[in-house]
């Protein structure tokens, strides 16, 4: 009885990690797996009531096996050993076993470990850039949150992030208003009208958008779009008593520019989460809807969209916090305008980012002095992108709890 | 079709309104969801032939992938992008050395380890590392090394440093999904047969999700090679092969194609620009080729949803 409940076990579990390819349950054909031995050793681990970590353990005192076979006079640890490797020798568990809990401590001290790495991580970078940021908002001759000034020398730094929080904000909330809807209409799209076969395909069309490097993003949008964006520029301009439209002179450069730029960026992320809440709307709701008689639309605004909202809400905070950070592709096209111009709020003005700024500037960091500056912007960035991706996961993972 | 009695009692849409006009708008959302799609095809298909078109005849000649830019102004043709490539390459290699061991026990800690509260927190760390812009890494690395006066001159090294930030969180949660996936029987079968947890891990779950964790390195990769931010702050560009990727300053095809960019406005010469389209086109086709081994690797797992 003992050799027929184990060695099943074992060949299977020794032919694993002989061939790590050849898993058990095949999900394509559902075949090959032993279920019945599966199912015993299950039983057998229900039996002892300690299925997992400890129960290492808990099996080299008091073998299951021993228990039900009745085999008391054989001592419990080698018995496992002897099976083990009398079936070829390459189970995992084979041969000597006294360092079990040693190994296992350390094992999970190194990845717990691992994992307080990453959280000290985070939290090196928050402090890094404080406490490289505090030297230079000392000598800050200005307010560093109300001035527009930026002015970087040894002997007079006065520097304020007024006119960059401007057009970090405004490039980011040009990219959302046109990628957000697109995204959504294309996850409905992926989810709610492709015929199935089409579904994949398209899907994987808008994952290469997110593979394209932003660099190139950058050169494609100032050399070959932008020119071609000038007539909305040109027509938009006619509205300037808003003053969101006022002409400010520049051509290619512009706010606006990038901001397309950026919702074309931007655009993979929010399709894909939002196309993976659409997918999970519960059959129920789907059904019921089709039952009232609902059309394809009213089907997908009575049940997709409200179940979904959280996720696309979610998905375009993290587009937003892309948007935020995105650094190379908008200092490729923004152009710079010159220190004493007057604020604007317009749309076809030019500017930097915080990030397109550093990165500007970055070739003549020399001095801590001189660089501070750059890394208080670079703090104000991380404070922002921080804030936007942890309300994201906020409002996703309150989702979660409910479904 | 219409359902009277019952949109009498509902707060929704009034079912009962006129066929006509529900029909026109379901009619005017399809057209929307549809457009919605061709929208994205458009800059997608505009973008990827612009830099095939103006990039490609570069490519065909041998001297591109023999030779550097040593010595070509913008009034030169010719040159290559050896030195730009050897760059990419080593600071992404190094990236991976560091990032891989990093984040598959992270994945491994936050998949068998879970359920504590420092794997809770973990968690929301690598989603916030996930969405941390390049250029905050950058000036990261940059604060804690530099201005500290631990590293005095800027190299390649630092720049995969800053890379490992931008990586980690991709692996991560490639593997998370993946070891998700490898069937609660075979930790429970070792258990049984006394093997420790540990060992059940490496010899058991980690070798069951070893194609999708190395899909996960590819995304990764792919993910790093075309960051230019890092490049930008913590390594000069220059025009030579440099192999050593801690000492002096390093090439690589962010940088070359921004190095072009600057010649760009010369419209006399092309050359500039036809190096600039050859570089883009060369690096998206290493990072696209990138992705489609990661997608075939995948598609050879076992374990699936």
């Amino acid at each position: 009885m003992d050799n027929e409940v184990t060695r099943p076990g074992l060949r299977k579990v020794g032919g694993r990690a002989g061939n790590p390819y050849n898993p058990l349950i095949d999900p394509n054909t559902g075949v090959p797996v032993p279920d019945e031995p599966a199912d015993a050793l299950e039983q057998e681990l229900a039996a002892i009531g300690a299925p997992r970590p400890v129960d290492t353990r808990v099996i080299g005192s008091t073998d299951p096996r021993e228990m039900e076979t009745g085999t008391a006079g054989e001592p419990p640890i080698s018995g496992g050993g002897i099976h083990t490797t009398g079936s070829g020798g390459s189970g995992p568990g084979a041969g000597k076993r006294t360092p079990v809990r040693w190994g296992d401590r350390i094992f999970g001290w190194l990845t717990a470990g691992t994992g307080l790495l990453v959280i000290a991580l985070v939290g090196l970078v928050a402090v890094f850039l404080v406490v490289r940021a505090i030297p230079g908002l000392a000598d800050d001759k200005v307010n560093f949150l109300t001035s527009r000034e930026w002015t970087v020398e040894l002997d007079n730094l006065s520097f304020g992030i007024v006119d960059m929080l401007w057009t970090t904000v405004i490039v980011a909330v040009i990219a959302m208003v046109i990628a957000v809807p697109i995204a959504i209409g294309i996850a409905l799209f992926i989810t709610q009208y492709a015929p199935k076969r089409f579904a994949k395909p398209v899907a994987y069309i808008i994952d290469v958008l997110a593979a394209i490097p932003s660099i190139i993003y950058g050169i494609w949008g100032i050399y070959v779009l932008a020119p071609k964006l000038r007539p909305v520029r040109e027509f938009l301009t006619n509205l300037d008593f808003i003053p969101l439209f006022k002409d400010e002179g520049i051509e290619d450069g512009t706010v606006f520019n990038a901001g397309v730029v950026l919702a074309i960026m931007i655009l993979p992320i929010v399709t894909a989460i939002s196309r993976d809440v659409f997918e999970r709307t519960p059959r129920q709701n789907i059904e019921a809807a089709w039952a009232l008689g609902a059309t394809r639309w009213e089907m997908i605004r009575l049940s997709v969209l409200p179940y979904g909202r959280p996720g696309v809400v979610s998905g375009a905070m993290l587009g937003l916090g892309r948007a935020l950070g995105e650094t190379i592709a908008v200092m490729l096209i923004l152009s710079k305008v010159g220190a004493g111009n007057a604020f604007s709020w317009s749309i076809f003005s030019g500017g930097e980012t915080f990030a397109s700024k550093i990165a500007l500037n970055a070739p003549e960091f020399n001095d801590p002095k001189t660089t501070a500056p750059y890394i208080a912007a670079g703090l104000v960035l991380f404070v922002l992108t921080f804030a936007v991706n942890a309300a994201a996961r906020w409002v996703v993972n309150r989702r979660k709890e409910f479904s | 079709m219409s359902a009277p009695t019952v949109a009498a009692s509902t707060s929704g849409p009034s079912f009962a309104a006129g066929n006509g006009r529900r029909k026109a708008k379901d009619n005017t959302a399809t057209a929307l969801v549809y457009s919605a799609f061709i929208v994205a095809l458009i800059p997608l298909i505009w973008l990827l032939w612009t830099v095939v078109n103006r990039g490609y005849h570069g490519l065909f000649t041998s001297s591109w992938w023999t030779t550097d830019q040593r010595g070509i102004t913008f009034r030169r043709d010719g040159g290559g992008m050896l030195h730009a490539l050897v760059g990419t390459l080593e600071q992404v290699a190094l990236c991976t050395v560091i990032s891989v061991p990093i984040a598959v026990l992270v994945a491994v800690y936050l998949v068998e380890y879970a359920s504590s509260r420092l794997s809770r927190v973990a968690t929301f760390m690598v989603d916030i590392l996930t969405g941390i812009p390049s250029i905050v890494a950058a000036m990261f690395v940059y604060a804690a090394l530099i201005t500290t006066g631990i590293v005095d001159k800027r190299a390649g090294w630092l720049v995969s440093l800053a890379l490992v930030l931008l990586m980690i969180p991709v692996i991560v949660r490639t593997t998370e999904e993946m070891l998700k996936l490898v069937p609660n029987e075979l930790r429970e079968a070792s258990y049984a047969l006394g093997v420790p947890k540990w060992k059940t891990i490496i010899k058991i779950v980690l070798p069951t999700a070893f194609t999708g964790i190395i899909t996960g390195i590819i995304l990764g990769i792919a993910r790093v090679a075309g960051e230019t931010a890092p490049l930008i702050v913590l390594v000069g560009y220059t025009k030579e092969t440099n192999y050593n990727l801690f000492e002096a300053f390093q090439g690589s095809l962010p940088g070359m194609i921004l190095d072009q960019a600057t010649n760009l406005g010369n419209k006399r010469y092309h050359f500039a620009a036809d190096r600039l389209w050859g570089a883009a086109l060369t690096l998206i086709l290493l990072v696209m080729i990138l992705n489609l081994i990661a997608r075939l690797v995948a598609r050879r797992s076992k374990i699936s949803n």
